[in-house]
């Protein structure tokens, strides 16, 4: 077929061919079909939620917001996750009260619940089938943008929004403009998804970044395992951006099925090939290389480098968790490192949290759980642990940690006088083995040898 | 809402302020009252910050303001120190939500002529902002409030839109 020329005058005369509109990107396309019509990015739209979660953290200012919104039943209760995972376990008894009163207002409202001991809330909305392809999903924490990794629009919420959406089963939405993140060629050994996500960071000005839509594509993309697309989805938001989302695969689908066993295919959705983006950013995974995100100094925010440049630098402890570097494969990839040294520094402490009971029980079942105690690392219940500073593992004054996890603000962990440096399970793992900051490749480059 | 006037005191912050400097996690696993917060604002940025707040303060920040997690308290503790309006030159879009719901007005401007202490007076006029610096006597320009926005100020913030609505509209553009 002739492509019509935008403005072109027919033969007769009469006729004016219309300009075909240009083509829709992923979150245009999911934030349409969830309001009343096409949307296009700039619009704001009163949207369909599918689904909703909120923590410990959230959802008792959630409760207090909806009551206050005159919310007496929730309209759609089985569309609205709680997960206590922030404090988990608690550790003082205002904290249970907070915890309790959840409680208390799902078995009065009868929406879902995940107690203590369960994962992060983010982890939970993808294992347990809350989150499907097309979906719009919002989440009562900034690290609900893991969900796009599903192909998912989702992105963080206050609690007086989740409240909205509690009462009204909507919410208004911006709806951004995306930029469409490139991936090429496949990760070199010792290299992982959270040093793409560090480069990305590094990269993109939150500036530019804010109220956009990261849109992960390209054939570097279907190299990636669903675990390794969440980390980049999840750290989304550390780039500053409104959502992280991929087109769906059939790793996609499979994982669905597995972890949820939801069967169809057909609610993915693909970006039109004239979608408009605001910019394009391109990485060669091939010829990426660890990096490490520095502490904060003097009220600036995180540098990040390549690792190499800080090796040498003494750990005093190593945090394996969160719903960024807290799932089977990473902990996998950590052994792999620490196999090769065999014995962990006396003066590093080593806390691993799985992001939830099934990771956890993964780890028993697949030998892992017994190397990681044999190794010396301190075992946590599954939860956000150490991340926040709310419980599993407080750093002390002028301690160094390197960590997982995807934030390192100062105080983050607990303590205000302690640096958090921030990288990949692997070079987590190679810290644990020297004491020092340590380029995860020259130890798995030894063992290939 | 339809016309606010807000007239204080420049204290001045940097780029990047996360919402767990303005209120630590480790604080609010304890209370989520704000008054009982109010006392920890802003303490792992530098301590002793809450003591120096006066009723009417302006928060003026860079840019990316309230980045970080999306936590409400990050917006009510700033509410509950007497603070009725943050300039920055860019808000992360949770903490920019957040205040809307709540009723602290954020206004998008370029702060790099506000110093510290300069007296500030902002006047809303149905979404249209002027601001003025009384102690440099300079107008500084800040783009109008979006209409879904002007909305729920107006009513007094999300909680007193939905009571009085009861539901979003059926399209958000009026």
């Amino acid at each position: 077929m002739q492509t019509p020329v935008p403005g072109f005058v027919s033969g007769f005369g009469r006729e004016m061919t219309p300009q075909p509109p240009p083509g829709l990107t992923i979150s245009e396309k999911i934030l349409s079909a969830h309001s009343k019509g096409i949307c296009r990015a700039g619009d704001s739209v009163v949207c369909r939620v599918d689904s909703a979660m909120a923590t410990d953290g959230s959802a008792p200012m959630a409760i207090d917001y909806f009551r206050k919104m005159g919310g007496k039943v929730l309209r759609e209760p089985e569309k609205v996750v709680f997960a206590l995972d922030h404090y988990a376990p608690p550790d003082n008894p205002a904290t249970v009260a907070l915890q309790d009163s959840i409680r208390d207002f799902t078995k009065a409202q009868g929406n879902v619940l995940y107690e203590i001991g369960a994962g992060v809330g983010h982890q939970l909305m993808v294992e347990h089938g809350h989150v499907l392809p097309g979906g719009l999903v919002l989440g009562a924490d900034s690290h609900a943008v893991a969900y796009g990794s599903l192909n998912a629009f989702s992105t963080g919420i206050g609690s007086s929004d989740l409240a909205a959406v509690m009462l009204t089963g909507k919410l208004w939405l911006k709806v951004p403009e995306s930029i469409h993140i490139h991936l090429s060629g496949k990760l070199s050994v010792g290299v992982d998804a959270k040093d793409i996500a560090l480069e990305l960071n590094r990269r993109l000005d939150s500036d530019f970044t804010s109220y956009k839509t990261l849109e992960f594509a390209g054939d570097g993309v279907t190299s990636l395992s669903l675990e390794e697309r969440m980390v980049l989805a999840n750290m989304s938001t550390e780039a500053g951006a409104k959502a992280g989302v991929f087109e769906a695969d059939e790793k996609t689908f499979a994982y669905l099925r597995q972890h949820s066993g939801f069967e169809k295919t057909d609610t993915a959705v693909v970006a039109d090939p004239g979608a408009i983006y605001a910019a394009t950013e391109q990485i060669d995974l091939s010829a990426l290389s660890p990096r490490l995100a520095l502490p904060p100094r003097n009220g600036a925010a995180a540098e990040i480098v390549e690792i190499e440049k800080s090796v040498g630098q003494p750990v005093d402890m190593v945090y394996l968790g969160t719903c960024t570097g807290g799932r089977s494969s990473d902990f996998e990839k950590a052994l792999n490192v620490i196999r090769q040294g065999g014995a962990k520094d006396p003066r590093v402490q080593l806390i691993i949290t799985p992001a939830s009971d099934r990771i956890f029980s993964d780890l028993g079942t697949s030998g892992m759980l017994s190397e990681f105690i044999k190794f010396g690392a301190l075992v946590m219940t599954p939860g956000c642990g150490a991340c926040c500073g709310t419980c599993g593992g407080i750093p002390g004054d002028g301690k160094i940690v390197l960590s997982a996890a995807n934030r390192n603000f100062t105080g983050r962990m607990g303590n205000a006088k302690a640096d958090i440096y921030l990288a990949s399970p692997e070079a987590c793992a190679a810290a644990a083995l020297t004491g020092v900051i340590t380029d995860p490749r020259s130890i798995l480059g030894k063992a290939m040898k | 809402m339809t016309e606010m006037s807000i007239q204080g005191r420049a204290r001045l912050l940097p780029d990047d302020i996360n919402t767990d400097y303005i209120i630590s996690s480790r604080r609010k696993r304890v209370t989520i009252d704000p008054d009982l917060l109010k006392q920890y604002l802003l303490e792992d940025y530098q301590n002793g910050f809450a003591d120096t707040v006066e009723e009417g303060d302006i928060l003026v920040a860079g840019k990316n303001f309230g980045c970080g997690s999306a936590m409400e308290v990050a917006v009510t503790v700033v509410l509950a120190s007497g603070i009725r309006c943050v300039m920055a030159k860019s808000f992360s879009r949770s903490y920019y939500r957040n205040a809307i719901n709540n009723g602290l007005l954020p206004v998008i401007c370029d702060t790099d002529d506000i110093s510290d202490g300069d007296q500030l007076g902002i006047f809303n006029s149905g979404g249209t902002l002027a601001i003025h610096n009384h102690t440099r006597k300079t107008e500084i320009t800040a783009p109008d409030l979006s209409p879904m926005v002007i909305a729920i100020l107006q009513a007094g913030g999300l909680t007193a839109y939905l009571l009085e609505h009861g539901d979003f509209p059926k399209i958000a553009k009026p």
